[in-house]
């Protein structure tokens, strides 16, 4: 299965959603030679870890749990004649389309005419957040116990307390209950949480605390967690006995193989930067999927290689215009978490194009974007912190745009 | 398991198995003395030896003349003669000690005196517009900048595990999870009494780091030391951070510290730290997010764009600092006992040094030995960057760690063999499992399953009856 040419078409790095949605469009669409190289043992990405519905519902018309999702969807790509090398690292990229990959059988080189990084998302770990305290056992994030106990059958603690209070710290409370693992409590800095109001319920309805407005201070333990210091809203500090501590969310692009090799990489997004089409600064480069920003559901990674694979094809056929001139998007807001794309490319056929932004907190008030003082286009939000934000540029804002030539500045106005 | 071993007399016992316990068992078998050595801890190198900056010293800016001095150029001189035969890296970076503030420059040229005096004759003084050529991602308020082109980066951890794994080779012995309870000396002989057993020898040699002198108290009802530990807590960037620089960048010491370095680590990565913070406790390695926050508030204003890459790892070590400003290593004729303490920052380099000189002191009173005519050599796994790292060859069982690369094959090699990893820890430190950019995220399923029933502390335990649908 792994017999990997010295080249191909087209490569893609990562069988997640993204990855594999890519791969299946592209053969749709007649490119012949597709690959898809997955550095772990089973294709799917992180799905097959996330226990939990509802996935599938844009892509198979049903509701699955993750794992079958993901079984799903490599089904239906090697149906359509998808290649997939299993246990097969991206070491490095290179100009030119050269990867460099680790396989069981060493070193090899596969050399392709276009590339896609779809090499998604990871949670923040520990180290990251700077948190106090020494480095004993039972520290983890919600990705790593997921697939502990989905893909493993192992369980690090019995009685942890949950970090945070995205979609997937609620998806770690059934984590734990797959695995009878009992949370002590679940954590959030902010009144509410950053998820849905209303889930704030379902850790209560599992036995486990919602303690908002605390923030973590300190863990204790030398070989094991023993506990976890507090500092409540009223300024208190306050000591949590637990086994673990599960660190969920602040998702952050696995873009390391953009930022060890040769592609522009975004501050902000952490991503790679990128144009309207999902190109890279090496314009043989695409990306797609969560690779390019923290985070979105597997059905929008699904439609976004859906999309990318659209793009690779008008690449590949060179009806993509190659244009060294480009516009940037950049914004000096601290209100704006990111907006991808970056960059937005000359092209003969002009297309409306959607930005994605995000928030760093609760605002409300307009998101504006300028062409030095020109406002081109705007959009009124009130919104929360990880909500999906789209501002459309439409066609006639396009052609505005390149026929000023300016760089644009993101903008928000308001509280 | 407990072991009567009071029927074989070792020629000396090393009571702990840091970096100097390691580079001491060596030497003393390879001089042809019998040894054991005993660790407290599940693994060696689980005290002080855990958390350092990896600088191979010159020694330029240690106090002339001192037994540290000494150490160190030994010690310098002996890895560099040894490193290619036991595959031991060296990131030939240099070092700038840099001045910041016209205060600063000032002190330059005592600094180069200084050097001069230590024999480090090569390191010269640069101006701001040559530190910068150097090095141009340094911030440009730079002033001025002393070049030691000879300060080196080494691997801290397969360094004095070689040198253990040497000794064990060569017919020494380790006794891990072995804490010394009590002992006697009846003029001839030690009978110590351990966690794991009774043991005996002809002499004792103190390597334990940061208990140095309560082992002293224990065994010698007195010590001539104080172990004062000082903390030092380090960041540790991107590998992608580790393009910025070459050299190690160096702050003008003060009388307290020797300050923040920034340097690249054998393994790709750069390191910020450490803080030097005193503490009683000689084993809270807490990382704190205030003294966090700080580094990286330095770290950028040494280097700017340290400030767009994203930060991998924090961790902290303890050094066992003691109220002198030169190692404390002492015989006691009497007792047929060597003291080897308050071996701080500069351990790593001096360990060799530190070796060969206790070996002289011991050897002045002692019974001669025939030294090993041709000794053997271990093999390891090579963990730096720049080594034939194992995801290169063939037949590596595919990749676990997927940040930093660590193969299944050599995450069994270290589970297995003389001196099997005790712990996650030591695991970490024989392979730099779990120790990137994600720090686990991807691999601590798969671990979990390759390391089962090989640790005390186990990582996970299976769920019983399997996962609840």
């Amino acid at each position: 299965m792994n017999n990997i040419p010295k080249s191909c078409e087209v490569a893609i790095i990562g069988s997640g959603p993204a990855g594999l949605s890519t791969a299946i469009a592209l053969k749709k669409q007649g490119i012949k030679d597709v690959w898809v190289i997955e550095r772990f043992g089973d294709a799917g990405g992180n799905p097959r870890h996330c226990g939990h519905s509802p996935f599938g519902m844009r892509e198979f018309k049903r509701v699955y749990f993750g794992p079958k999702y993901a079984k799903q969807l490599v089904k239906t790509a090697l149906k359509q004649g998808v290649k997939i090398a299993l246990n097969t690292t991206v070491v490095s990229i290179e100009k030119g389309g050269l990867l460099t990959l680790s396989t069981e059988e060493g070193v090899k080189t596969l050399n392709a005419k276009s590339v896609v990084l779809s090499t998604g998302i990871r949670e923040k770990p520990r180290s990251v957040r700077l948190i106090s305290g020494q480095r004993p056992l039972g520290i983890m994030t919600a990705g790593a116990l997921q697939s502990m106990v989905y893909l493993s059958e192992n369980k690090p603690f019995e009685r942890p307390v949950i970090i945070g209070s995205e979609l997937v710290s609620f998806s770690s409370v059934a984590t734990c209950r797959h695995a009878s693992i009992k949370p002590v409590a679940m954590i959030e800095e902010n009144a509410r949480p950053t998820a849905w109001a209303f889930l704030s319920l379902y850790p209560r309805l599992q036995g486990v605390k919602f303690l908002n407005k605390t923030r973590l201070v300190e863990i204790i333990g030398k070989k094991r967690v023993e506990a976890v210091r507090v500092e409540t809203a009223s300024g208190q500090l306050e000591t949590i006995q637990c086994d673990g501590v599960i660190f969920t969310g602040q998702f952050t692009p696995e873009a390391s193989l953009a930022r060890l090799g040769h592609l522009d990489i975004d501050t902000l997004s952490n991503g790679p930067l990128v144009d309207q089409f999902g190109r890279c600064s090496d314009t043989r480069f695409f990306a797609s999927g969560n690779v390019l920003r923290p985070v979105e559901t597997a059905a929008w990674c699904w439609q976004e290689g859906i999309d990318t694979a659209q793009h690779i094809v008008s690449s590949l056929n060179q009806t993509l215009d190659v244009n060294e001139k480009n516009i940037k998007i950049a914004t000096r807001s601290p209100v704006i978490k990111f907006c991808v794309p970056q960059r937005l490319s000359y092209t003969q056929d002009i297309k409306k194009v959607d930005l994605q932004i995000r928030l760093t907190r609760k605002a409300k008030g307009l998101l504006g974007l300028y062409a030095k003082n020109i406002k081109i286009c705007e959009k009124r939000i009130s919104g929360l912190p990880e909500r999906r934000i789209i501002m459309t540029i439409s066609v006639d804002e396009m052609k505005l745009i390149f026929s000023s030539k300016e760089n644009l500045e993101l903008r928000f106005e308001g509280s | 398991m407990k072991i009567q071993e009071t029927s074989s007399n070792y020629d000396v016992i090393i009571v702990g198995a840091g970096i100097v316990g390691c580079a001491m068992a060596r030497r003393f078998t390879l001089e042809g003395a019998s040894v054991l050595v005993l660790e407290k801890s599940t693994d060696i190198l689980d005290g002080a030896s855990k958390g350092n900056s990896a600088i191979l010293h010159t020694g330029f800016d240690a106090p002339p003349n001192s037994v540290e001095h000494g150490c160190i150029v030994e010690g310098y001189q002996e890895y560099i003669q040894i490193r290619a035969k036991l595959n031991l890296p060296l990131l030939e970076t240099g070092a700038l000690v840099t001045a910041w503030t016209h205060a600063e420059e000032n002190l330059l040229e005592g600094i180069l005196a200084k050097a001069q005096l230590n024999g480090v004759v090569d390191a010269k003084l640069l101006s701001a517009k040559q530190t910068l050529l150097l090095e141009p991602e340094l911030s440009s308020q730079v002033k001025a900048a002393i070049h030691v082109p000879r300060e080196f980066v080494i691997d801290p951890w397969t360094a004095p595990t070689v040198y253990m794994l040497q000794a064990i080779k060569n017919g020494a012995k380790l006794l891990r999870n072995a804490e010394v309870k009590s002992g006697e000396f009846n003029g001839d002989y030690w009978l110590l009494k351990t966690t794991r057993g009774s043991v005996k020898c002809s002499t004792v040699i103190n390597c334990a780091g940061l208990y140095g002198d309560k082992l002293d108290a224990l065994l010698l009802n007195k010590t001539s030391f104080e172990i004062r530990p000082r903390k030092g807590q380090f960041l540790v960037y991107d590998k992608a951070a580790s393009r910025l620089i070459k050299s190690i960048i160096l702050p003008v010491p003060n009388d307290i510290t020797k300050g923040v370095v920034v340097c690249r680590t054998a393994f790709g990565n750069v390191l910020v730290g450490p803080t030097a913070e005193e503490q009683q406790s000689r084993d809270d390695a807490s990382v704190t997010r205030d003294a966090l926050n700080a580094l990286k508030a330095k770290g950028i204003e040494i280097i700017p764009a340290l400030a767009n890459l994203p930060i991998t790892a924090t961790y902290a070590g303890i050094r066992p600092a003691t109220q002198f400003k030169d190692y404390c290593i002492e015989r006691f004729d009497d007792k047929n006992y060597i003291s080897v303490g308050g071996i701080r920052s500069t351990g790593l380099t001096g360990a060799l040094g530190i070796a060969q000189y206790v070996f002289k002191m011991y050897s002045s009173a002692s019974k001669k030995h025939q030294p090993l005519g041709s000794p053997l050599y271990p093999s390891v796994i090579p963990i730096a960057e720049s080594e034939k790292r194992d995801w290169k060859q063939k037949g590596n069982e595919g990749i676990v760690c997927h940040c930093e690369w660590v193969t299944q094959r050599e995450i069994k090699k270290a589970l297995t063999g003389v001196m099997p990893a005790g712990s996650l820890e030591g695991l970490k430190r024989r392979t730099r499992v779990t120790m990137g950019r994600c720090q686990g995220f991807y691999c601590s399923a798969q671990l979990s399953q390759l390391t089962e029933g090989y640790f005390k502390e186990p990582i996970a335990k299976p769920v019983k009856g399997g996962v609840n649908e």
